[in-house]
């Protein structure tokens, strides 16, 4: 009965506000369309002149990987589960850039997420789902996903599955490797490393796969590319009609080998790289890792490698070299109409931001932006920064923010995920 | 599994009172600059962390989210039963278990290679760093605890 009551008078109350302010936002409305504002702060962000950020939403769980509706609404991957839920969709009800409606679905925790010909794809870190989306851009069974892929390895370790699609009907899914360096005992200093590595057999590259097909395991699908130890950023590139991915560079040459490298080269080396990938590829892990001073493959130490020595030459080179151990979790190549002309076509890459340069000061923790021309990748920038809140970065736990997902939206807007704080950030651009 | 680390963590742990000879409750300070006294322990301490362990649990003992778990704040580090916190620096841990309510993904290898009195000063190390507080550990813990799990 009590409660009754006082449902009754927060009914009364409610509908009593609410025909104030829905007069007050009636008149706004008719008057001028609300538009997309950046916030006075631009939400925390460094960004280039022109640009501004908002926040979507705030708090709303380890935010992986990110896709956005035709519509506008924001699809998030929740690595863990919220409320019982992984999948958080927020919807911009009267067109501020905020979400006002946020709603969840799926029971199970992942990194990648896509939208692709009228589906919606999602990962845990064994399986891929998909959901059917209709002609306004809803699920239209939340709870019955078809299950696509399943079975895939996870041992704790670069367990997130990542997927991209192309325009073909296959689906990519990263499936990273459960170690750092294929030692016989990991991140054990001085063990050598197994030969051949036999984790490359179920990890340690892509597999390509049917978008439509059920059930689907190893078996069916196809190792697209091996050598890899954990990419988790990767996007199909339309214009060159081929799969990009950025990988995880390994940790820990000097803390395993410190009488081969210095604590600075152990912060240095080796590059996280961007490969543009074919069918077939290796990139040499855990043979070899990319030396971003010598551009050069270089053989692990984990295989008779002393820094000196040179990797095999089979082995394909990156496309682009960034910083070590920077952690990119996310990349998009970046098509819209909304930023200036030269971001079409390049990609933007989030940095989650590294931990393994210790004792030296951690790095990352941005978005990164790199111009293509012609396919060809020119010099990488920094595009969004400030993310962590700090000025520098000494233990990871202390960053605010970590970039981890990315996607554009229908107006070209530019959004960025953060799985730390659960962070929804929209970057757009304002300048002229 | 987690069940099954604590309690072979607690029958260790139990076999660890049975044979550990009633000792005096904390003796008096040692003496400053003794080679077992606090403070020189602490010191040895951090420079077998700096070495060994900062790499992963980082400069701040908070290790990195979902990776490495932190050691500050961490109940398992400031836990009476010191025989778990033994084991791990020994054995290394690369199973799925949950540290105060968080899952880290990454392994830690076994360090074998570190003595017992480069243990109990880590240890001690540990656990009266950053917001932590807790009693010593000796080089007579750690001997008696690694002759139980060799």
């Amino acid at each position: 009965m009590k409660k009754n009551v006082s449902v009754f008078t927060l009914f009364l109350a409610m509908a009593g506000l609410s025909g104030i302010t829905a007069n007050a936002s009636d008149s706004l409305t008719l008057a001028k369309p609300v538009v997309v504002v950046a916030d006075a702060d631009n939400a925390g962000l460094k960004l280039p002149a022109g640009f501004g950020a908002l926040k979507v939403a705030d708090g709303i769980g380890r935010a992986r990987h990110i896709a956005v509706t035709a519509q506008g609404d924001v699809y998030v991957k929740l690595m863990r589960l919220a409320d019982g839920k992984g999948i958080v969709r927020l919807r911009d009800t009267n067109g501020d850039g905020k979400a006002e409606d946020i709603s969840s679905m799926g029971n199970y925790g992942g990194t990648g997420i896509a939208i692709k010909n009228g589906y919606l794809y999602a990962s845990s870190d064994e399986e891929v789902f998909r959901y059917k989306l209709d002609a306004k851009g809803e699920v239209v069974s939340p709870l019955q996903p078809e299950k696509i892929i399943i079975g895939l390895i996870n041992r704790r370790q670069h367990e997130s599955k990542s997927i991209t699609l192309d325009n073909n009907g296959n689906i990519y899914v990263n499936i990273g490797a459960y170690s750092n360096s294929c030692q016989e005992r990991d991140r054990q200093p001085g063990s050598l490393g197994r030969m051949p590595c036999p984790i490359l057999d179920s990890a340690g590259g892509i597999w390509q796969f049917k978008a439509d097909k059920l059930n689907q395991t190893y078996g069916d699908g196809i190792r697209y590319a091996t050598g890899l130890r954990n990419v988790v950023g990767l996007d199909w590139n339309n214009q060159m009609n081929q799969l990009f991915v950025m990988q995880h560079g390994r940790d820990d040459l000097h803390n395993l080998f410190p009488s081969l490298y210095t604590q600075q080269q152990n912060a240095d080396l080796p590059a996280e790289t961007m490969y543009a990938l074919k069918k077939g590829d290796n990139a040499g892990w855990p043979y070899a890792y990319y030396d971003p001073f010598k551009n050069k493959k270089m053989l692990a130490p984990e295989y008779g490698g002393d820094g000196i020595k040179e990797g095999s030459q089979e082995y394909i080179d990156p496309v682009v070299a960034f910083p070590a151990h920077m952690a990119p979790n996310a990349m998009l190549f970046y098509t819209g109409s909304m930023f200036p002309a030269k971001y079409k076509n390049g990609a933007f890459i989030a940095f989650h931001g590294s931990w393994n340069r210790a004792p030296l000061p951690q790095e990352g923790y941005y978005v990164a932006f790199v111009p293509f021309e012609n396919g060809k990748p020119g010099k990488w920038e920094i595009f969004a920064n400030g993310f962590a809140g700090i000025e520098v970065v000494t233990g990871t736990r202390g960053a605010q923010h970590r970039p981890s997902g990315l996607a554009e939206g229908p107006d070209g807007s530019l959004y960025v995920a953060d799985d730390a704080k659960g962070t929804i950030y929209r970057i757009v651009y304002t300048g002229k | 599994m987690k069940r099954i680390l604590i309690l072979s963590a607690a029958a260790f742990a139990c076999m660890a009172f049975q044979t550990a000879p009633k000792k005096p409750l904390p003796a008096k300070p040692a003496a400053v600059g003794s080679a077992n006294s606090i403070s020189a322990s602490l010191q040895r301490g951090k420079q077998v962390y700096t070495t060994t362990c900062l790499a992963c649990h980082q400069v701040d003992g908070g290790g990195v989210p979902h990776l490495n778990p932190p050691l500050d704040g961490a109940t398992g580090v400031v836990s009476k039963d010191k025989t778990r916190l033994v084991r791990i620096v020994l054995k290394g841990l690369d199973e799925r278990v949950e540290l105060d309510g968080e899952y880290y993904s990454n392994n830690m290898a076994a360090h074998t290679d570190l003595s017992n009195q480069q243990i109990a000063d880590v240890l001690t190390y540990i656990r009266n760093s950053w917001t932590n507080k807790a009693d010593a550990v000796t080089v007579a813990e750690v001997k008696m605890i690694r002759a139980k799990i060799k």
